[in-house]
């Protein structure tokens, strides 16, 4: 199947940002009906990619060209792309819960309407067509919110073949799926594909996609590494693997010496479940430690429920807490509040800093002080002479670069953004701090900064728990590393000895991961 | 420009409203050949429009948290009938009535609070349903009657302070008030620029403080001559005094109290004001049950200035309200507004309106003129507002903003209203 003709190619695609280049001269060929994979770490720009093709970017935003059957095709937005033929599935289903399944197939309606006039009887006949085609047998006027994720997932197949889709773009489709519905949904594709429909699928799960794509892209740090053919048959995990993450540590990570002390901080058999699906855990039984001085890594792909993890910890600021208990120098403590995780010494800086981070009408200065306000209050009062001298201490400690305090937060880079959210959590002096993603859009040199901040936190004998999507990341500053996989804990490693393929292995397999993903309360 | 900032501080927004309320004031006391400047006409604007202005301050906290408030009108006609009838029926004496209305207040505030807060009703709806609730209320309690109030409460809604001492030619309580805020005012100024100098070690310049505390001894040496030297017997009015002790009050509680910063940390964004610490729910509800407890202040000044309840008082006031917020600069998405702010808007509205009736234009034109203002007001705001901070363009956009993944480069998407530069 790889040897059929080119139905789309992408040519030098380069698509900057202001500061970072996020794709670099990609290159890519996908040949009718074929499955092509796109597979990178997290930021390696595969969904830019997919987004510079459906028009998400626009023509000429970005460089390079694109051939759609050998036509030059230039998008200015999602509309134009769909009217050439492509569809794209988001992870996050773009359907709407109230409406019946014949409604949602036909939204736009164009496809069932004659000036204007929907045919409700035409467009529910070619519902029940449509759904045969994706293998759901359901009643068309069932409303979304009845059905399943994974037959959710279908029913958006459904709605782009409505549309005669000649390419359709699947993002990480099984993520939120359980193994059933996740390989009901592969064989659905396969059958497609033996119809003569191309998709490109981009997911995580390197096991599906050895199992089911006939090509796969490799994209790292915005440049296409290499196209494997599957049919060759060389194709293995570890090979995905080898691609995803071949660079080099260079001397991005500043030199730190640890002194460990003793634990101090403990879960012990943690159990989350997820605040609107009942019954769905996102941390299942959970156990870890955090000792003085130390740096602690959490790898996982995304979805894979760190942040669930750590938010939950924080004051069970997420989700429904179902058991376990957080030791604090061998205590039990009960922490169900955030004020509680701040009383505790507990700090979580989130990991997208401009929807939980910040305010983003507050000055460097309210920022600063607005997590540990009570160290400058007396009886709710703000002694504004403190807010001043806290907040400038903080600006001179942390580098960050702005013309006073009382500039307001909007208007400042990412990586000093990123300070300023450190420097709210470090007036709160805490004992351990939780940074999600603390490296997240930030430049490399901004980057730097950042590692060397959370080293000087760790040489004054806090516990430090660093999520991050980037494994030389947590190579390079932790001392200790966990693997989360599905919520669950799947394996802890010394960052000294530990490789990127080897946490990779333990982030994506599924045989260490346990299969039950449902529990009875 | 620089220099006028740096004699009064503050933002362009705030100066555009005081200048706009100056203009008013003198093309009215061009049109009305001097009458809208008279000790009569100020005492009138103060004892007719305070409790708007009482409302306002109430309206703003809600409005910062990124809610409304629908029902303070019907709020103030239970108030003022519980007020009366419990002096006139209960034999309350007329300060246990002051207090019970207070209370009537505070508590029907609670309840809009708790249904907001700890239900999850949107403000909205919660106090749509009050409106008509508290309405019927007022209605069923007061079987439609007018209820007159004894003179202690009539003192509250339509007296001046008392006469005493030598014969200055003003009334002497007015022209004390005014000493004392002037030295208050002094003393303050010269104490904060000595701890900013001391935290800083830069200051204001001198002369700039100097030329501050000129331009303010003149506008209160003005106020006081303007309220004080009417007919004898007339002074700086209660209701005046009412609403500077509040706005002094709810001014402090924004800009210097937790819970100030709590209200606008909510407003501003509301899921990291929760994982700063913020107690989410208890803002919320503070902020309702505030703003039917100033209600009920308002509502007590009205009867005692109509003398008596009727079944229409508080028909509308929220309405003016929320204008007087947002005229007075006040963000539909919350999270941006100040109490000096929406007392210069309200003080706008009210000048507009008695301007135009003492000119002579009909509550008609009146009423069409008050809606273009407030549509020109906002217009304004949002124009300024372009380059950076949110507003109510950017509040709908945000709507139809295409919710993107973040994880392809973890690029910093352009959140609409948002400052980007």
């Amino acid at each position: 199947m790889s040897d059929g003709p080119v139905i789309l190619e992408m040519k030098s695609i380069t698509k900057e940002f202001p500061g970072v280049r996020a794709l670099d001269d990609v290159t890519m060929t996908v040949r009718r009906g074929e499955i092509h994979a796109i597979c990178g770490e997290n930021g390696a720009g595969k969904s830019t990619l997919m987004k510079v093709l459906s028009g998400v970017h626009p023509h000429g935003t970005y460089e390079g060209t694109i051939l759609l059957d050998g036509q030059d095709v230039h998008f200015a937005n999602i509309r134009a792309s769909e009217h050439a033929g492509i569809a794209i599935i988001h992870q996050e289903l773009a359907l709407i819960p109230e409406l019946s399944v014949t409604e949602n197939l036909f939204i736009g309606g164009n496809e069932v309407a004659t000036r204007g006039v929907i045919d409700w009887v035409e467009a529910r006949r070619r519902a029940i067509e449509l759904l045969a085609r994706v293998g759901l047998e359901i009643d068309p006027d069932t409303a979304i919110k009845n059905l399943g994720v994974g037959q959710q997932q279908l029913v958006e197949i459904a709605k782009a073949l409505a549309k005669d889709v000649k390419l359709l773009i699947l993002d990480e489709p099984t993520s939120a799926l359980n193994e059933d519905d996740a390989d009901n949904l592969l064989d659905i594709l396969r059958s497609l594909r033996s119809k003569g429909l191309t998709s490109i699928l981009i997911s995580h799960k390197l096991n599906e996609i050895a199992a089911i794509a006939d090509a796969i892209t490799i994209i790292r740090d915005g440049k296409t590494v290499e196209t494997l053919s599957v049919a060759d048959g060389t194709v293995t995990e570890d090979r995905m693997i080898r691609g995803m993450v071949g660079r080099t540590l260079e001397s991005r990570f500043p030199h730190h010496t640890p002194h460990i002390g003793e634990p101090f901080f403990e879960v012990r058999d943690w159990v989350v479940e997820h605040p609107q699906i009942p019954g769905r855990l996102v941390a299942k039984h959970s156990s870890f430690y955090v000792r003085q001085g130390e740096i602690v890594g959490f790898a996982g792909l995304m979805g894979a429920g760190r942040t669930e993890l750590a938010r939950s910890i924080f004051g069970r600021s997420y989700g429904t807490w179902l058991g376990g208990e957080i030791l604090i120098d061998g205590q039990p403590v009960s922490i169900p509040s955030v004020p509680a995780a701040i009383a505790h010494g507990i700090a979580y800086v989130p990991e997208d800093r401009k929807t939980l981070g910040l305010n983003l009408l507050d000055s460097i200065k309210d920022t600063i002080v607005s997590a540990g306000i009570a160290r400058i209050c007396r009886r709710g009062v703000i002694d504004l002479e403190a807010e001043d001298a806290a907040a400038e201490r903080y600006r001179t400690a942390m580098r960050i670069k702005a013309a006073s305090i009382d500039v307001g937060v909007s208007t400042l880079s990412g990586g000093n953004q990123q300070k300023v959210v450190l420097s709210k959590w470090m007036f709160t002096e805490p004992r351990l701090a939780i940074l999600d993603e603390p490296t997240r859009g930030i430049d490399v040199g901004a980057k730097y900064e950042i590692y060397g901040l959370i080293n000087e936190l760790a040489d004054q004998g806090k516990g430090v728990i660093m999520i991050s999507s980037e494994l030389p990341e947590l190579l390079g500053v932790c001392d200790r590393i966990y693997t989360v996989f599905e919520g669950q804990i799947t394996g802890e490693a010394d960052a000294r000895t530990a490789t990127q393929e080897s946490l990779m292995r333990q982030m994506t397999d599924t045989a260490t991961a346990n299969p039950t993903t449902t529990v009875t309360r | 420009m620089k220099a006028i900032r740096q004699i009064f501080g503050g933002n362009l927004r705030q100066y555009g409203m005081s200048f706009a309320l100056i203009l008013l004031l003198i093309f009215f006391q061009w049109r009305t050949h001097g009458i809208m400047l008279t000790a009569t006409n100020a005492q009138n604007i103060l004892n007719g429009y305070s409790y708007v202005l009482i409302l306002a301050i109430g309206m703003l906290f809600v409005i910062i948290t990124g809610q409304i408030d629908l029902a303070p009108g019907s709020v103030a006609a239970v108030v003022g009938i519980c007020v009366a009838l419990s002096i006139k029926n209960w034999g309350f004496p007329w300060w246990a009535g002051v207090l019970f209305g207070l209370l009537v207040g505070i508590a029907i505030g609670a309840w809009q609070g708790a249904w907001l807060a700890f239900v999850g009703v949107p403000g909205f709806i919660t106090t749509l349903a009050g409106q008509m609730l508290f309405r019927g209320l007022d209605q069923y309690i007061g079987k439609a009657a007018s209820v007159p109030v004894p003179k202690e409460i009539r003192y509250i809604g339509n007296g001046y302070l008392p006469e005493w001492g030598p014969n200055t030619g003003l009334n002497n309580s007015t022209l004390l008030l005014g000493v004392l805020a002037l030295v208050a005012i002094v003393a303050l100024e010269i104490r904060r620029r000595a701890r900013t100098l001391k935290a800083h070690g830069t200051a204001v310049p001198l002369w700039a403080m100097v030329a501050r505390l000129a331009v303010m001894t003149v506008a209160l040496g003005y106020l006081t001559y303007l309220f004080g030297s009417g007919r004898y017997g007339t002074s700086f009015p209660v209701t005046g005094v009412i609403l500077v002790v509040l706005v002094l009050i709810y001014n402090f509680i924004a800009t210097r109290t937790t819970i100030g910063r709590g209200v606008y940390a909510v407003g501003g964004n509301r899921a990291a004001a929760a994982l700063t610490g913020i107690n989410t729910k208890k803002v919320y509800f503070l902020a309702m049950a505030n703003m039917s407890f100033l209600a009920a202040v308002a509502a007590i000044m009205y009867v005692g200035r109509s003398t008596a309840t009727g079944p229409s008082d508080g028909v509308g006031w929220e309405l003016d309200a929320i204008a007087a917020v947002f005229i007075g600069g006040a963000a539909v998405s919350g999270g941006v507004g100040t109490v000096i702010g929406s007392l210069i808007g309200g003080l706008v509205m009210a000048i507009l309106n008695n301007g135009m009736y003492l000119v002579g234009v009909g509550a008609d034109l009146s009423q069409m003129i008050r809606g273009l203002v407030l549509l020109v007001a906002v217009a304004f705001d949002l124009y300024n507002k372009t380059q950076g901070r949110p507003s109510i363009t950017g509040t709908l956009l945000r709507g139809l903003h295409i919710r993107e993944r973040g994880e392809a480069t973890g690029m910093e998407r352009p959140r609409a209203g948002v400052a980007q530069s």
